[in-house]
């Protein structure tokens, strides 16, 4: 739908559901695939380093098998941060995770995970093959094993012509599925990309989504970041948002945003000037060439098309208008402008 | 430990792609030149001043490969990022330490026997056969190449912690200091103070003793090194390596990526 503006004072809108409600789900389970427990980190700043900047704040979840778990939040609220202590390449503050039923210090557990790294850069003097050959080495697959598992890697990102082609030659999208390629080439049980869209076209979106779901059929978690919503929405079972290095909601995306109708979208156009009865619609909508856009109550909905119909409109859709995942984003945004908003006014 | 020689062959491609080796080029062109020339003007000592003009750029040639690419090579994965894919891997990072060790120290020594047999060409050139004595010109170029392996593990532990800049300048100057250690141990000595001559001592058991490791004299000359020398440098250099590894090992594993 059309982004709804938000009210920057702290209410929330009805149609969503209190994010402390959503976090009380985020219980402890036995089988989850990745577990989370109060994993915080924080950064020395300043020159003598002696300042502290939390960019994680006790954050506690779970990704269960076999399911797709989106990752959201704008820049900086903390995904990466999160991926990378799950991947053991930074250190925790506090907090524990495990992966597999095993602790994220195990790097023998990697051998089940595969990870992309937020913009991937490899070594730009190896080819294609090369890179994953040497990735391969790692898992301690035979040498027939390594080759049969890179020709139908890079068959499946695209990327079977350019093979022989140093890495230092390939785009951004190009690096980006080399990077999903050596992630998954061990066939590992996890899977952990970070903003894997991102620097894709819209075809390289749609075969990286396709990848997604094809590990989600083949028994594999999938837990992903971005800060694209669409893509959250079109693939993901839950979701957990993230905002200021705090997890402000967890759960499936209809729990999150709500399913509430908030009203219908007619679109509709003119072939003449409207007669007077249907004016008053015609100051409610807002007009792209030719075609009206008007937002109506549910309730309303027949009686308007009967008048739009009466005066000669053609109608050319109607939709449900529901909050998406945009919006929830947008609220939790405005709720967190409004709450500093609030402390520093109290402060004065 | 196959982890490990799967990263050393890694770095050691790379030093090959990146043309690290076009150095050959340079160190044949001035044998060719200093064969050509010493056959003219030094009549007589042509086999003293080929060694030690030859073992003199072997060495100079490989210090500024470890050095310069020994603190590169843990720095330059974390800048670039491509040290994020491989630690996903299941390797440990001392293994990557190691892998990284090996493969800079295998680039050195293919280097090191290049230059060496360009060496052996000149010798060939301006004296027309060898003589038992020449062996002793490969026992100074293992020497310089144990010397090398010093080098590239102090600024493999230095490039853990600090910029490469910081980095060339600490392995640098522990090499200009390491040439000195016995100047140091005398230092304590002449000051008369307790003390400082204890500290003396200390430094000079602390820093790496590259004294030991110059054989260049005794291989322009003929002269015999004896075995247990050798055998001592390739201890020692072992060790003193070993204990920088783990050194580095003990700060990486604890190091966030940025």
């Amino acid at each position: 739908m059309k982004p709804q503006p938000f009210h920057s004072d702290a209410h929330a809108p009805s149609h969503f559901i209190d994010a402390d409600d959503i976090l009380h789900k985020n219980v402890p389970m036995q089988d989850a695939a990745i577990e989370i427990e109060g994993l915080t980190k924080d950064y020395p700043v300043g020159f003598l380093l002696a300042k502290k900047r939390r960019s994680l704040d006790d954050l506690t979840m779970q990704v269960l098998p076999a399911e797709v778990f989106g990752f959201l939040g704008p820049n900086g609220a903390g995904k990466s941060t999160t991926i990378k202590l799950l991947m053991g390449l930074i250190f925790p503050t506090a907090g524990t995770a495990r992966i597999l039923g095993r602790p994220i210090s195990d790097v023998r557990m990697h051998k089940d995970i595969g990870y992309l790294p937020e913009q991937p850069y490899f070594y730009d003097y190896l080819t294609a093959a090369e890179l994953l050959d040497y990735f391969a080495r790692f898992h301690d697959l035979t040498a027939a094993d390594r080759r049969e598992r890179i020709d139908r890697m890079l068959k499946k990102v695209g990327l079977d012509g350019a093979r022989k082609i140093q890495l230092r030659k390939y785009s951004k999208g190009m690096l980006q599925r080399v990077g999903i390629a050596q992630a998954i080439l061990h066939d590992p049980q996890v899977v952990i990309l970070d903003e894997p869209m991102s620097g894709l076209d819209p075809i390289g979106r749609r075969e990286v989504r396709d990848i997604i779901l094809e590990l989600k059929c083949n028994g594999r978690t999938v837990m992903f970041s971005t800060h694209i919503l669409s893509d959250a929405e079109m693939i993901c079972d839950r979701v957990g948002v993230i905002v200021g290095g705090k997890l402000r909601g967890v759960g499936r995306l209809d729990e999150l945003v709500g399913v509430k109708v908030q009203g219908m979208e007619v679109l509709f156009e003119l072939s003449r000037e409207l007669p007077a009865i249907a004016n008053p619609l015609l100051q409610k909508a807002s007009r792209t060439g030719n075609r009206f856009r008007l937002e109506v109550p549910e309730e309303e909905l027949y009686s308007v098309m009967e008048k739009l119909r009466g005066a000669g409109a053609r109608i050319l859709s109607v939709t449900q208008l529901k909050p998406t995942l945009e919006d929830y984003f947008l609220h939790l945004i405005a709720a967190d402008q409004a709450q500093a908003s609030a402390v520093e006014v109290s402060g004065k | 430990m196959n982890r490990a020689g799967t990263v050393a062959w890694n770095t050691f491609r790379e030093a090959v792609r990146d043309r690290v080796l076009y150095n050959l080029v340079f160190f044949a062109l001035l044998m060719m030149a200093a064969a050509i020339l010493v056959g003219q003007i030094s009549i007589g000592i042509e086999s003293l001043v080929i060694v030690s003009l030859g073992l003199s750029a072997i060495s100079i040639i490989g210090l500024l490969m470890a050095v310069f690419i020994g603190v590169g090579l843990v720095y330059k994965e974390m800048d670039k990022r491509t040290l994020y894919a491989l630690l996903a891997k299941p390797i440990q990072r001392w293994e990557f330490l190691l892998g990284k060790f090996a493969g800079l120290l295998l680039t050195l020594t293919v280097n090191t026997a290049a230059m060496a047999l360009g060496l052996f060409a000149a010798l060939l050139y301006v004296r027309h056969s060898f003589e038992p004595s020449d062996a002793i010109v490969l026992i100074a170029a293992y020497f310089i190449l144990l010397k090398l392996a010093i080098i590239v593990a102090l600024a493999l532990l230095f490039s853990c912690f600090t910029t490469p800049l910081l980095a060339i300048l600490f392995t640098a100057g522990i090499y200009v200091t390491g040439l000195f250690v016995q100047d140091i141990r005398g230092f304590g000595n002449i000051t008369g103070s307790a003390a400082l001559d204890h500290l003396a001592v200390w430094v000079s058991y602390l820093l790496p003793n590259f004294e030991n490791f110059n054989a260049i004299a005794a291989a322009a000359h003929a002269q015999p090194i004896p075995g247990l020398l050798i055998a001592q440098n390739t201890l020692y250099a072992a060790v003193y390596c070993a204990i920088a590894l783990v050194a580095a090992s003990a700060i990486f594993s604890r190091r966030n990526l940025k």
